[in-house]
């Protein structure tokens, strides 16, 4: 490869295009008359998608077909519960679970012979049937792409892929047609907001560091990823790396920076490794480095891997980090866009947020602001989980209501005999939005209002067999071990939360524990340097707004109204209740329970582990 | 993890062999003067150790010319460093949330009961260390557990204990 100007992009461009067209549906322009699309980002790895992908690729040499039909390895496809996932063009076939063995019948019957294998195809939990083509599955039909725009549809360690989907162009239209000041204009025109959880405008930081006086500056990205639960950044940089490094040059310009890092987690090996592909094939186009694509712009960029603090997602910690110390904020003014990483201006976006910025300087401004609400623009994209059907990456303009994401998009809850129960925004940082809560438009304000944040966009769903209180002490259980024990309030105070909640989860709560809690949210959430602190008593806030008699029945009564908390739970069968259906006897792990066809199941306590598989397993609640 | 760590100069544990100490020297020459080393120092040198013994951190503090309270400090910090010898296998179950909500605990305290020993330990032969993460980022298949390198997905408590007897 040698280095290419602004003209050579477009001829790749072209070239690679004719070759990408039938993933639009359009065949005969490329060489190829068949893409086949597996996913191999981390969620289908883990299910086996490397072994797929070769057993693919024989079978299609061994059939003969290699000149017809190509087999292409992507990132993450958003739908990672179903993993392996393939998607097939010019069709637009979905198939779900794939294993190598099914491979043959694939190659033979849908290849060759044009017959799609209708056994692997989505099949809807609802209605049952089968649904072929991918933009007929509800999940993906109702998402709106911009940040996961090439999802799915490129390979993650190509730049000519990259390319063909008209990647760097807008970074060659900043570098050669536009001035600092147009740059961050548009970003401000776009109204976007960072998405690493703060939701403070991108174009406003943008220009603080464009008009801090320096000689050297730095860009930096957040893949640092914290959040329990968020997988957008991660899948981002496994999918589409290049993304993000065109956003990064593109603000490197429009702030005069010519050295950027992008602080990943070291738990992120296969993002690290794809991220750096990316960079070093940019460099070897001259998309990266010096003299970019002849403009005379400088712009060197570095991966810096993390190691496993929480605190360094947060922006002064996270330059310490950088600087090789113990990550821990410090207070602010100075802001980093005045004095940041070594001291110098630096500019920190979060990687969702880098990666819609290729599109608002190719697209304008006024195009993303006219996506999403008056508050929130553009849109987000969430890690669906939990008590879900449709577990995945979801990306959906700003203002869409939690109700479609949850039931529609999502499909509901997996388990007939439970309820939906509330939905986890935000992390750690976040809350709970309630049942009657759940028509909420998820825009920054509305969310706030309701109780939570919008967080990074983790997004756990939960029915009612989660026990509010043990959630609360679930995220203080993380605040508490990640608190980088700098302010008192924060260090000793969480701890002292902690406590309490386990306290109350084990059936030993008392009477002024619930006060006492509230008492101590106060203190820490006023008396913390960062974030961490501030935010930290949020989780247990909001439970307590709405789940108050949850806590009052733990405290009180020495329930759990769940059914989820171990130490207060009998192990024992309602005899009313129980509907003699043997669940629970089939699937103890230790043979603890006796029941006969007709009989009431009777548990013993001896052999009982306390596992609650047979709680899970009961549909009528009988086992208290 | 205790701070009553003795900083007083210690022999190098026996499993620390003279190549190691080579590898750690060429490492340290290589970032050596370069800002932000450490961190990455570190990471290099407990790929080659598998942890960070107080003896070889007072090693790498010399060979990078920074004070050794400075190596200790960020050793302690980061849970990506070990200052314990670590099993043959490394299980990580994932306590993110989405793991969590889906069956992750329930799996953690099988394995626990299981292989006798807690979180965070590493059992008497050796064999398994226990480690809690939080969040993979692969929520999607959630509950995560990773042995070693090897990510695997949906384990729910029922499962775990085969899945890790695979490996001897
Ligand atoms: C304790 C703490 C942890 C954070 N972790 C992350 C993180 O993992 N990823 C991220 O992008 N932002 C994280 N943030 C927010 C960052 O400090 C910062 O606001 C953000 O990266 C800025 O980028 P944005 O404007 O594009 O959102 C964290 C903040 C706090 C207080
Ligand atoms: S609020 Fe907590 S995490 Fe943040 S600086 Fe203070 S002690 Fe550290
Ligand atoms: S809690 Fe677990 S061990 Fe006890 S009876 Fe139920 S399934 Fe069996
Ligand atoms: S699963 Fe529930 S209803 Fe069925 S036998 Fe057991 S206790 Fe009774
Ligand atoms: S990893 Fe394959 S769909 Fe997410
Ligand atoms: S919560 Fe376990 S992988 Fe994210």
């Amino acid at each position: 490869m040698s280095k290419i100007s602004i003209d050579q992009l477009s001829q790749i461009q072209q070239k690679v295009e004719k070759e990408q067209a039938l993933r639009q549906g359009q065949t005969g322009t490329g060489a190829h008359r068949m893409h086949l699309l597996i996913c191999g980002g981390t969620g289908c790895q883990a299910a086996g998608s490397i072994a797929v992908y070769e057993a693919l690729k024989a079978e299609i040499d061994k059939q003969g077909l290699s000149g017809e039909v190509a087999v292409i390895e992507t990132g993450c496809n958003g739908f990672c519960a179903l993993g392996p996932v393939m998607v097939t063009y010019p069709e637009g076939i979905f198939y779900v679970n794939l294993e190598e063995k099914d491979i043959p019948e694939v190659v033979e019957s849908h290849c060759k012979n044009g017959e799609p294998v209708e056994r692997l195809f989505y099949k809807d939990p609802s209605s049952k049937k089968f649904i072929p083509h991918m933009k007929e599955i509800p999940f993906f039909a109702l998402q709106e792409l911009i940040a996961l725009k090439n999802r799915s549809l490129l390979d993650a360690e190509s730049i000519d892929e990259y390319i063909g989907r008209g990647g760097y162009q807008a970074m060659a239209k900043a570098l050669k047609e536009m001035s600092p000041e147009d740059i961050v204009a548009e970003v401000k025109k776009s109204g976007l907001r960072g998405r690493g959880g703060a939701g403070f405008p991108t174009g406003l930081k943008w220009e603080f560091c464009q008009k801090s006086p320096g000689e050297i500056k730095y860009v930096l990205c957040n893949a640092d990823e914290g959040d329990p639960g968020a997988f957008m950044d991660r899948s981002i940089l496994e999918a589409d790396p290049h993304a993000v490094v065109e956003g990064m040059v593109i603000a490197a310009k429009a702030i005069g920076s010519h050295h950027g890092y992008v602080y990943c987690r070291a738990e992120y090996p296969l993002a690290v490794n794809r991220l750096q592909l990316a960079i070093d094939h940019a460099k070897e186009y001259g998309l990266l480095g010096e003299n970019i694509m002849g403009t005379g712009f400088d712009f060197e960029l570095n991966i810096y891997q993390g190691a496993g603090a929480f605190v360094c997602g947060e922006e002064t910690a996270l330059m310490r980090s950088i600087e090789g110390k113990r990550g821990m904020p410090r207070p602010r003014p100075p802001f980093p866009a005045v004095a940041g990483l070594w001291n110098r201006p630096t500019i920190l976006n979060n990687v969702e947020t880098w990666a819609n910025i290729p599109q608002i300087i190719e697209k304008g401004g006024d195009w993303y602001a006219g996506i999403g609400t008056e508050d929130s623009k553009g849109t987000k994209v969430f890690a669906l989980t939990g008590h879900v059907n449709n577990i995945g990456l979801v990306e959906v303009p700003m203002g869409t209501p939690l109700r479609t994401i949850v039931y529609d998009i999502g499909g509901g809850i997996p388990k007939k005999h439970r309820k939906f129960k509330a939905v986890q925004l935000g992390g750690p940082s976040g809350g709970c939005i309630p049942e009657d809560k759940i028509d909420t438009p998820c825009e920054y304000a509305a969310i706030m209002e309701a109780g939570a944040i919008m967080g990074s966009g983790g997004m756990i769903v939960m029915d009612d067999s989660t026990c509010m209180v043990d959630m609360a002490r679930f995220f203080m259980d993380f605040v508490q071990e990640e608190s980088c024990g700098k302010c008192t309030p924060c260090r000793e105070g969480t701890r002292r939360m902690l406590q309490i909640l386990e306290k109350i989860c084990a059936g030993e709560g008392e009477p002024g524990d619930i006060e006492t809690l509230e008492e101590l949210s106060a203190t820490i959430q006023e008396a913390s340097l960062c974030g961490l602190g501030q935010t930290g008593p949020n989780p247990v806030l909001s439970t307590l707004r709405y789940f108050r008699d949850e806590y009052e029945a733990h405290v009180h009564d020495k329930t759990c109204p769940a059914r989820s908390c171990v130490a207060l739970l009998k192990f024992q069968v309602d005899e009313d209740k129980c509907k003699k259906c043997g669940m629970c006897f089939k699937n103890c792990p230790v043979d603890a329970i006796d029941w006969k066809k007709k009989e009431v199941a009777k548990i013993n306590l001896d052999k009982c582990i306390k596992c609650k598989t047979c709680i899970e397993n009961c549909k009528f609640d009988a086992i208290f | 993890m205790s701070l009553a760590y003795d900083l007083t100069p210690q022999e190098m544990p026996e499993d620390v062999t003279p190549e190691m100490v080579e590898r750690i020297d060429e490492i340290c020459a290589a970032y050596r003067g370069k800002p932000g080393a450490l961190i990455p120092v570190l990471q290099k040198c407990q790929e080659v150790v598998g942890y960070l013994p107080v003896p070889v951190q007072e090693h790498i503090a010399k060979a990078l010319g920074v004070p050794g309270h400075e190596v200790y400090g960020v050793t302690t910090f980061y849970s990506f460093f070990s200052m314990e010898p670590r099993g043959r296998h490394v299980v990580r179950v994932c306590m993110g949330t989405a793991c969590y909500v889906r069956g992750g605990k329930e799996a953690l305290d099988r394995l626990e009961r299981h292989l006798n020993t807690p979180v965070d330990t590493t059992t008497e032969d050796r064999r398994f260390t226990l480690e809690q993460v939080r969040c993979l980022g692969a929520c999607g298949v959630a509950p995560v557990v990773v042995v070693n390198q090897d990510t695997h997905r949906k384990v729910m408590a029922d499962a775990v204990v085969d899945l890790v007897e695979q490996y001897d």
